[in-house]
């Protein structure tokens, strides 16, 4: 049933995705400075860019389709309805029994296929090339990452996320061995599909070596601020989910606001120590050569399988 | 004589390397060419001048090598028809000294290529810049820029043209890719967007005045420059520096060196995904810098080699700094050594990766640190020892993987050397003058600067005109020798891995495009 305070908490759960993405993003970035013994840019950087680009002209190819257009307002669709489905703050969220956890992982791929098509509108090699790479690891990423979201599922017997996570949230504190495996798993898909080391690099100069880069190349202007974003909104989503799934402690049952409330510095100390230790990993591994991306991610597989059988086997 | 087989007439050339000069003419290049291949010498250089304000055609200049020292020989060309026959199959680095030498004075090796080289769309096929009568101030009707790539045909291949705008601050380069899938098939590069007209620029100008340009052909490796003018113009005015300036100028070398391989080992952690390693080279080599602006005035020590000497004096407290400095930089760079060596997903990004096998390297010449790290042992410094290498004792060391990963050994290894060889320097270097004013240079004379700069040898040829003023001059970079190996290292590699690949033999576009 939708109820006012469970619509008001669904909406402002989205705008709280929209207008804080941009934080994880910088958050993670200053980290990497500082781990560099750089002073870095500051958090609120991804903010000062979007608004530079958004104040440029948006520069189109002659070529250009109506769906090279499109794409930056669908990509942005799609991640603000990702972040609609993934209960953030509380569990009372009325667009939730409207997509589950499968629909979840092809409203990602929804936009990939967006962007790649997008990045092979105008014809330019580099966009070829990002859209091909992209693929690859888009097409070893979904099933990894459906893989993580069924021993959730498996474990709460529910595919809807905020079920899972009022189940997982509510149980005596035990320590699930097959949430460990599919944990991991999460974590090198969730490097992998923002485009981060090892799989890709955000901070690349080096046109030949990048996947999501190359394929925004021709994109500028208010477009270009909207792939950012998305990226970033992409960025907390995946994070909102690891949180979501494996240390739902603190999440608001319900929609009441003190809930609400409460449960909102408990996401942010644990987006702050997510984005900690995203940078961490980072900044210690190297770029893999890209055909050691499907054994990365052949890797992720794998633990989330061995999670499941775990679980099955075990029955914890 | 290392040349004595060669039944020339050769004159001796004074100075610091040992250099022989010959005449021949130019149907006799091939077997002469030939020959010294044979002994193990390779092609250092190759360009043309014109002689016609002399009543003469034009003459082509060779420049061959061999450990123990240079040849240097000229030989004619008749006005009416500049040609010469076609070196390329004997020196495989001739094939694009050749073209680049039409482009600019009209010589024609009448190779199978016919394609242009420096000339891009700046100036017409008809327009020889660098012939005498060419005016350096002209504005060239511009050309056409039509080049024909090497086309690779087949089923699921296709181009990839990546710059000459690149996405970081690097310099302009073309460099075509035909892949399959990741796979490079062929690399082909086009080079010359940084063409300046830099031999046109040196004619004219005061003998002791040449040093700042030549200072300036390739800016990393201004210190090998500026020295192998001041080797040539030395050699002219049979002159030799004092010996404090020597060793300050070998002290300057190996800083240079030293400041380039911190860099570069950096960038190739970086290209590598590991930030961390720029971070901290890019610091150590911020502390050389830096030290180099206290000491001698200028970050990368431009202008601080003269004719002569040196142009400043660190002093008995600077070498203490330095020495210090040496010390530190030992153990960072050993302890960052061994994070690189250890570290597993930068190790599999380097090793395999861009091999250049021995083999290859021999055919195509390769020289410096990209040829040692391919077990091609040339190092000036271990061989010929111009003063005061002979003092110091360089000790070669090369590799036979000839993959990234040997580049990068190769560069700490030099390192490792390069702090031994200052340290060395502070021990023997003694008190006394640091520059001696060259006597007055008489027109017509001739002379050869050779030096081992960090990325392989730079080449200076000289000779003086009327009025103390350069007649023409010449600059050779080891970039010409090195580039060609560059689209041998990357066939069979995945387009990903070429930017490390590049990194890893860094070469200079400013220095072979002139």
């Amino acid at each position: 049933m939708i109820s006012w305070p469970g619509l008001i908490a669904q909406l402002t759960e989205i705008l709280l995705a929209i207008l804080l993405a941009p934080v994880l993003l910088g958050w993670v970035n200053q980290c990497r400075a500082w781990m560099q013994n750089k002073s870095g840019p500051g958090i609120l950087q991804p903010y000062r860019t979007l608004r530079k680009l958004f104040a440029k002209e948006a520069v189109l190819a002659h070529n250009a389709s109506p769906l090279f257009r499109a794409m930056p307002y669908a990509l942005f669709a799609c991640m603000c309805l990702a972040a609609a489905i993934v209960p953030i703050l509380g569990t009372d969220l009325p667009f939730s029994p409207a997509a589950d956890a499968i629909a979840l992982v092809g409203i990602f791929a929804l936009a990939r296929v967006f962007i790649s098509l997008a990045a092979m509108d105008i014809g330019t090699a580099f966009g070829s090339l990002g859209a091909r790479r992209e693929m690859m690891v888009g097409f070893l990423a979904e099933p990894a990452l459906l893989m993580v979201l069924f021993n959730a599922s498996l474990i709460s017997h529910s595919t809807s996320l905020t079920t899972i996570v009022e189940h997982l949230a509510h149980v005596e504190f035990v320590i699930y061995p097959s949430l460990a495996f599919a944990g991991i798993a999460f974590t090198m898909v969730s490097l992998a599909e923002n485009a981060r080391i090892p799989v890709d690099n955000p901070s690349t100069h080096l046109e030949l070596t990048m996947i999501h880069e190359a394929m925004v190349l021709e994109y500028s202007g208010r477009h270009l601020a909207l792939i950012e974003w998305s990226a970033a909104l992409k960025l907390f989503v995946y994070s909102c989910i690891g949180i979501a799934l494996f240390f739902p402690f603190g999440i608001a049952e319900g929609g009441d606001a003190a809930g609400l409330l409460l449960a909102l510095p408990a996401l942010a100390a644990k987006l702050a120590i997510g984005g900690f230790v995203m940078a961490l990993i980072e900044m210690i591994s190297a770029k893999m050569r890209i055909f050691r991306a499907p054994e990365y991610l052949g890797t992720a597989f794998l633990l989330a399988v061995l999670a499941m059988l775990i679980h099955l086997l075990l029955g914890s | 004589m290392a040349f004595d087989s060669l039944r020339l007439h050769l004159s001796e050339l004074p100075g610091a390397v040992p250099a022989w000069q010959g005449q021949t003419t130019a149907a006799e290049l091939p077997d002469i060419c030939h020959a010294v291949k044979v002994q193990g010498g390779r092609l250092a250089a190759l360009w043309g001048t014109d002689e016609q304000d002399h009543g003469q055609g034009y003459v082509l200049h060779l420049a061959l090598a061999k450990p123990e020292g240079m040849l240097w020989l000229r030989s004619a060309l008749p006005a009416d028809q500049p040609h010469y026959p076609d070196l390329s199959p004997i020196f495989y680095p001739a094939h694009r000294l050749q073209r680049a030498a039409r482009d600019l004075l009209g010589i024609d090796a009448q190779a199978a290529d016919r394609r242009p080289w420096l000339r891009h769309a700046a100036w017409q096929a008809t327009d020889l810049p660098l012939r005498h009568d060419a005016d350096a101030a002209a504005v060239f009707e511009q050309g056409g820029d039509d080049y024909a790539f090497t086309t690779v045909v087949g089923d699921g291949v296709h181009e990839i043209p990546v710059g000459p705008v690149h996405a970081g601050t690097i310099e302009p380069g073309h460099f075509r890719f035909s892949i399959v899938g990741e796979k490079v098939l062929r690399l082909e590069e086009h080079l010359g967007y940084t063409h300046k007209g830099v031999d046109k620029r040196f004619q004219g100008m005061a003998l002791a005045e040449g040093v700042r340009l030549a200072g300036r052909v390739s800016g990393d490796s201004t210190v090998a420059y500026a020295w192998a003018y001041c080797m040539a113009l030395e050699s002219i005015a049979a002159a030799a520096p004092p010996a404090r300036a020597l060793w300050l100028r070998a002290l300057m070398l190996e800083r240079e060196r030293i400041a380039n391989h911190l860099g570069d080992l950096g960038y190739l952690g970086n290209d590598g995904g590991l930030a961390f390693g720029l971070a901290q080279f890019m610091r150590l080599k911020e502390d050389v810098l830096r030290m180099n602006a206290g000491l001698f005035g200028h970050r990368y020590m431009m202008d601080c080699i003269v004719p002569g000497g040196v142009a400043c004096e660190p002093g008995r407290e600077g070498l203490e700094a330095i020495g210090a400095e040496c010390d530190a930089l030992e153990r960072e760079v050993h302890l960052l050594k061994d994070i690189y060596d250890d570290h597993p997903g930068l190790q599999d990004r380097f090793l395999t990766c861009g091999r250049l096998t021995a083999n290859t390297a021999s055919k195509l010449g390769v020289i410096g640190l990209a040829g040692r790290a391919s077990a091609q042992a040339w190092d000036l410094r271990a061989q010929a020892r111009p003063a005061p290498y002979d003092v110091l004792d360089a000790r070669m060391k090369t590799h036979k993987n000839g993959d990234v990963a040997a580049r990068v050994i190769m560069r700490f290894d030099e390192i490792f050397e390069s702090l031994r060889l200052v340290r060395s320097v502070i021990e023997h270097i003694g008190a006394g003058e640091i520059a001696v004013p060259l006597p007055d240079i008489p027109s017509g004379r001739m002379g050869l600067g050779w030096v081992e700069g960090w990325r392989g040898e730079s080449v200076v040829a000289l000779e003086s005109g009327e009025d103390g003023r350069i007649r023409s001059c010449h600059a050779h970079d080891p970039s010409w020798q090195n580039w060609p190996a560059l689209a041998f290292a990357v066939f069979n590699n995945i387009v990903p891995d070429f930017p490390l690949i590049n990194k890893s033999f860094n070469l200079s576009y400013s220095g072979c495009d002139l």
